[in-house]
């Protein structure tokens, strides 16, 4: 099975150029680093500085105001809680299917396999609507959990669970290609000298894991933090209860508040690019403890 | 595929009790159906729910197909120019070393990280009636933002990084004799790039296409800032569906849901096709 690695996992930087001649042999070198240098700036860099230049000029005190006030802080804590429970759930139960598509055989493994990425494929809007039918109180779901006095849909509950599906392909396909790549020989050493199954997989498997279940969670993390359009329909968007920080963004453009929505979009780049830079931390490690370059995990 | 299970499951040291796997199966799969699988037998049996007549009147009608329409251009113009920079990123990416390259990298992933909600403000800053270009776009009687550019623009940013990101490590697993090769035999870098670079990553370069052009079709949230919600103007698919969702017009949505639906799992297909390719290349290669 070769699991080329998920749709928008974040760069695994390259190993880093050691021993390479300072000549270079190839052409381009020029105009491909203008070209994307260019166009990078165009299109990704110089719309991102807006942001912070409009809040520069809303002034401090006034950004404090906006991005602590009740109904914003509470957006954080309802966006971020989410998104961690949402994650851990993920890195739970994704590493039970990157396990079972590994080391287990059973029928429907292939199309269980293509679906995984489900999440990345199924536009928002849709997975957002069809959750919501489904947990709605007429819904499949819906329809048995109400009388059970759990209510989902228009709750925080539905958040956690829109957040749990856009999450789940971030831990399987990071997890899936190291499980891959473990050696038997490894499992079979620790059986030798008298290891249970289950001490095996606690002090050998486990430890090679850790990287790439971190991995995954802080990339489930990062995406559910952002996430707008499955969410938006399963919440119910109750102020101080049900509505998450992009909403907020959302709301405050509505009523034409420029600089209000600019400053919780500083208060989310922020965060977003410090999650960024833990994330490739991450996955220098995880290479690392895989003992190869960044590169091979595509075989 | 199977053959690596079996070598798992056949090894007395890496195999589990029958109750463990049982249990570890039943769980994941159970998870798996739970929310990924219902959720999209959910999108057909909504849109089928009353029936086909109304399935394809709410297909056809106006209003859907100039959503369609506008879905298309908008991927037609943002896949072609993500395409072109992600070749050129990638080439510049691994086959030269500079300094700040992984710095590059990062700041190519960018838009990965932004909320989609964000990216379609950034373009309301920029071109909305109080941005930056607002007057001047005015006074030019030009409209970016609650328009037809504007959507395309908040396209491009959130499919930006697709092709890139597919090709860098193929690229960088490729190494660069082949194309050192070539150049010291004389061959144009275009030449190189098409005769030797190019046959071994199409497969890879084809996966990105079809993701960001799957991302183009869906987005969501960035496009809805930017749009302005104008019927039959600034309507993409997705934007078409929560209006209809909205309206309490179910099924009407739900069969709108399902077009999309039906092409997330035309690129599922897609994708395992290519990934298929690749364990073929690569086993005839290494």
């Amino acid at each position: 099975m070769s699991s080329t690695a998920a749709f928008p996992l974040p760069a695994a930087a390259g190993p880093e150029p050691t021993t390479r001649r300072p000549r270079r042999v190839l052409p381009g070198f020029g105009l491909s680093l203008g070209y994307t240098l260019v166009y990078l700036s165009l299109m990704v860099l110089i719309p991102l500085s807006a942001v912070f230049l409009k809040t520069s000029t809303l002034g401090w005190e006034a950004f404090w105001r906006v991005v602590t006030a009740p109904r914003v802080v509470a957006s954080y804590e309802l966006s971020f809680g989410a998104s961690l429970l949402a994650a851990a759930l993920n890195t739970v139960f994704g590493l039970l299917l990157a396990w079972s598509l590994v080391r287990y055989s059973f029928p429907g493994k292939k199309l269980v396999d293509a679906l995984i990425d489900l999440p990345f494929a199924l536009p928002t809007a849709v997975a957002g609507i069809a959750l919501t039918a489904l947990y709605a109180r007429n819904g499949w779901l819906g329809s048995v959990l109400e009388p059970l006095g759990l209510k989902v849909a228009f709750t925080p509950l539905g958040v956690l669970v829109a957040l749990t599906f856009i999450g789940l392909p971030f831990v399987v396909r990071t997890v899936q290609p190291v499980l891959e790549d473990i050696d038997t020989e490894l499992e079979e050493a620790a059986a030798s000298l008298g290891a249970h199954r289950w001490q095996t997989f606690r002090h050998v498997v486990f430890p090679i894991l850790t990287p790439a279940l971190l991995t995954g969670f802080a990339l489930a993390f990062a995406r559910a933090v952002g996430e707008y359009g499955s969410v938006i329909f399963i919440a119910g968007n109750i102020p101080m209860v049900s509505e998450i920080t992009p909403l907020m963004i959302i709301t405050k453009l509505e009523q034409f508040d420029y600089a209000g929505a600019t400053a919780i979009a500083t208060v989310m780049l922020v965060f977003s690019f410090a999650l960024l830079l833990a994330i490739n931390g991450l996955q220098a490690w995880s290479a690392r403890s895989r003992g190869v370059g960044a590169g091979r995990g595509k075989r | 595929m199977s053959s690596l299970a079996l070598r798992f499951e056949n090894n007395a040291a890496t195999r589990e009790q029958p109750w463990v796997k049982w249990t570890v199966l039943t769980l994941g799969l159970g998870f798996f159906a739970l929310f990924l699988l219902l959720p999209l037998v959910t999108v057909f049996a909504e849109a089928l729910r009353k029936g086909l007549g109304v399935y394809f009147a709410a297909l056809t009608e106006p209003d859907a197909l100039s959503a369609l329409k506008l879905t298309l251009i908008a991927a037609l113009i943002a896949v072609p120019l993500n395409l072109v920079f992600g070749v050129w990123a990638a080439w510049l990416v691994t086959k030269f070393d500079f300094r700040g390259k992984s710095f590059l990298v990062t700041l190519i992933d960018l838009p990965f990280s932004v909320s989609p909600v964000v990216a379609g403000l950034i373009y309301v800053l920029l071109f909305g009636a109080q941005g930056w270009f607002g007057p001047w776009l005015q006074e030019h009687d030009l409209k970016i933002v609650f328009a037809v550019p504007g959507i395309v623009l908040a396209t491009v940013f959130v499919t930006f990084p697709f092709v890139a990101r597919e090709l860098i490590p193929l690229m960088e697993a490729q190494g660069r004799e082949e194309e050192e090769a070539a150049t010291v035999l004389g061959a144009r870098g275009w030449q190189t790039f098409w005769y030797v670079t190019l046959p071994n990553v199409k497969w890879g370069l084809l996966y990105g296409v079809i993701l960001c052009n799957a991302r183009a079709f869906g987005e969501f949230g960035a496009v809805s800032v930017v749009s302005g919600h104008i019927r039959g103007v600034t309507n993409t698919l997705p934007l078409h569906v929560e209006i209809l969702y909205n309206e309490y017009q179910f099924a009407a949505a739900f069969a709108v849901a399902s077009l999309l639906a039906l092409l997330a799992l035309v690129t599922l297909g897609l994708k395992s096709f290519v990934e298929w390719q690749q364990a073929q290349t690569g086993r005839h290669t290494s």
